[in-house]
């Protein structure tokens, strides 16, 4: 049992340094390394974009426009999915847009945006913000149509009003779906964001991508995946840790 | 335990008004087949304090019929009165315990009880002493600020009792409450249902599937029939209070238990049919 959890805690750790050495091991394929560049030169070039600044700026502009885009969808999301929940007449109005819009790769409306919004931060933001409302307002509102009956029911015995079971039963009975969503939705977030950014920016990390590649600057733009990859995780685990402190009252099957 | 009018003789139940009074009762429900009858033409009168299980196989109406009379859901026709006054919705007079629990999992036990006492204007402090109150009742002062989910199913079933009892409901509504309990649980939450029932009188209305539990708590049994579901008869068990699982040994125990199961089971087998 304790011996067991020891290697299962280790085998994580060593499928990195594995990652790792495979990957360092490819870059010495010459035909392959003119493409995929070593980990030490990685590293390095990191390091110099870092001291320069550069690398800096295109993380806080990436980050103003994920974050940006994200908490105006969350803002959104979160009454547009409990309106939909609650009045059935609302519902029938609002889905079926939802859905339809749902199947549109986000990245498909860039042209349009672009049209309406310029190459500005505006546009970035639009985009980012279309695909996180989308895909947030469906989590959103599966947790508020999946409320157990019976608690709705023990409240309105107990006296509480319509108002009261939707402040205190549906809202805080939906919130691990809210934090799914969040989940979802920083994920897409992150993943629009270089598409958008690839369109046409002067800064940020998808920015830094496309110029380096025009220069054939394979180390940095394996660089910007790293960094964006890291990114990616860095916020999914802050989601987690959020998940964990504040619904930790949750019942859930032990795997 | 104050051994008078425990047993309501019929000479008493016709002096006094009674507590619930249902009547000509009936619910359907429209599915696509056509029309179900859950519940066909039920009548009964409840006692105040008096203590009535309800027993019948599945599909019998019962649970419907404890909805109406808790006011979750509408009769079809016919009326159900609760001193008198019509029931149209739930009302603080009538507290419920699930056979689910139904305790808000994102609230600690002593939130949970505290949250009707909260919805019916209570102060802090108020609210507090008597959520703490009833807790003690129920012997889980010790789990005041553990979650739902750190509680085994007889403890969960404990904490929703407290909470329909801290808000002092005149009527207490139970839906096999001890349902999904083991045997010992079970016989011992019946002995706790039976104690707390004597120090703070309430007229109960238990629905249950055990004919062994439903005579031991009961003064009335009820016995329902399906297809539709109907009141088929009432019988009384006249056993008098305080009872305890020793109870159980009495010959006249087991001989009204041995009735109510023979008349029970016959109607399960009709519904086999």
């Amino acid at each position: 049992m304790n011996a067991s959890r020891i290697s299962t805690r280790l085998i994580t750790p060593l499928s990195v340094i594995c990652g790792i050495l495979i990957w360092y091991a490819l870059s010495k394929i010459p035909s392959v390394g003119a493409i995929i560049t070593d980990p030490i030169r990685i590293t390095k070039t990191l390091f110099a974009e870092a001291k320069a600044g550069s690398l800096w700026t295109n993380i806080s502009a990436s980050m103003l426009r994920v974050l940006g885009g994200f908490a105006l969808g969350l803002v959104v999301a979160i009454p547009v999915a409990f309106v939909m929940g609650w009045y059935k007449n609302i519902r029938a109005v609002i889905e079926p847009w939802i859905q339809f819009f749902r199947t549109i790769p986000p990245i498909a409306l860039i042209p349009l945006v672009i049209v309406s919004q310029g190459i500005g931060e505006s546009a970035k933001i639009a985009v980012i913000f279309i695909a996180t409302f989308l895909v947030m307002v469906i989590s959103i509102f599966q947790g508020v149509r999946n409320v157990d009956p019976t608690l709705i029911k023990a409240a309105r015995v107990l006296g509480a009003t319509d108002r009261h079971i939707f402040f205190e039963v549906v809202v805080p009975a939906s919130f691990p779906y809210i934090l799914v969503g969040v989940r979802l939705g920083l994920a897409s977030a992150w993943t629009t964001l270089v598409a958008a950014e690839m369109t046409g920016a002067n800064k940020g990390l998808g920015n830094m991508i496309m110029e380096a590649s025009l220069y054939f600057r394979m180390d940095l733009v394996i660089m910007g995946i790293f960094v964006i990859g890291v990114i990616g995780l860095a916020m999914d685990k802050g989601v987690l840790y959020l998940e964990r402190r504040l619904t930790g009252w949750q019942e859930l099957r032990k795997s | 335990m104050a051994g008078t009018a425990q047993i309501v003789t019929p000479g008493i139940a016709a002096l006094e008004q009674p507590k619930i009074k249902i009547e000509n009762l009936r619910k359907t429900y429209e599915v696509r087949s056509g029309e179900v009858i859950a519940l066909n033409d039920a009548n009964l009168d409840i006692m105040p304090n008096e203590f009535i299980s309800v027993v019948g196989p599945s599909g019998c109406g019962k649970t419907t019929l404890l909805n109406i009379i808790a006011g979750l859901e509408q009769a079809t026709s016919g009326r159900v009165e609760v001193d008198g006054k019509l029931v149209t919705g739930p009302g603080k007079d009538r507290g419920v315990v699930f056979q689910q629990y139904a305790l808000f999992p994102w609230k600690t036990v002593i939130k949970n009880i505290e949250f009707g006492l909260k919805l019916r204007g209570y102060s802090k402090a108020e609210r507090r002493e008597k959520a703490e109150q009833y807790l003690e009742y129920v012997n889980l002062k010790d789990f005041a600020h553990a979650y739902p989910k750190e509680l085994s199913g007889g403890m969960k079933q404990r904490v929703a009792i407290a909470r329909a009892y801290a808000v002092q409901p005149e009527v207490l509504l139970m839906d096999e409450p001890f349902g999904a309990l083991d045997a010992q649980t079970r016989a011992q939450l019946q002995e706790d249902l039976l104690k707390t029932w004597q120090t703070e009188k309430k007229t109960c209305f238990f629905i249950t599937h055990d004919v062994e539990e439903a005579v031991i708590l009961a003064q009335r049994v009820v016995i329902m029939s399906a297809r539709p579901g109907r009141i088929k008869e009432i019988i009384d068990v006249d056993i008098p209070y305080p009872r305890d699982q020793t109870t159980k040994m009495d010959p006249k125990f087991i001989e009204i238990k041995n009735e109510i199961w023979a008349k029970v089971y016959k109607e399960y087998l009709e519904v086999q049919k």
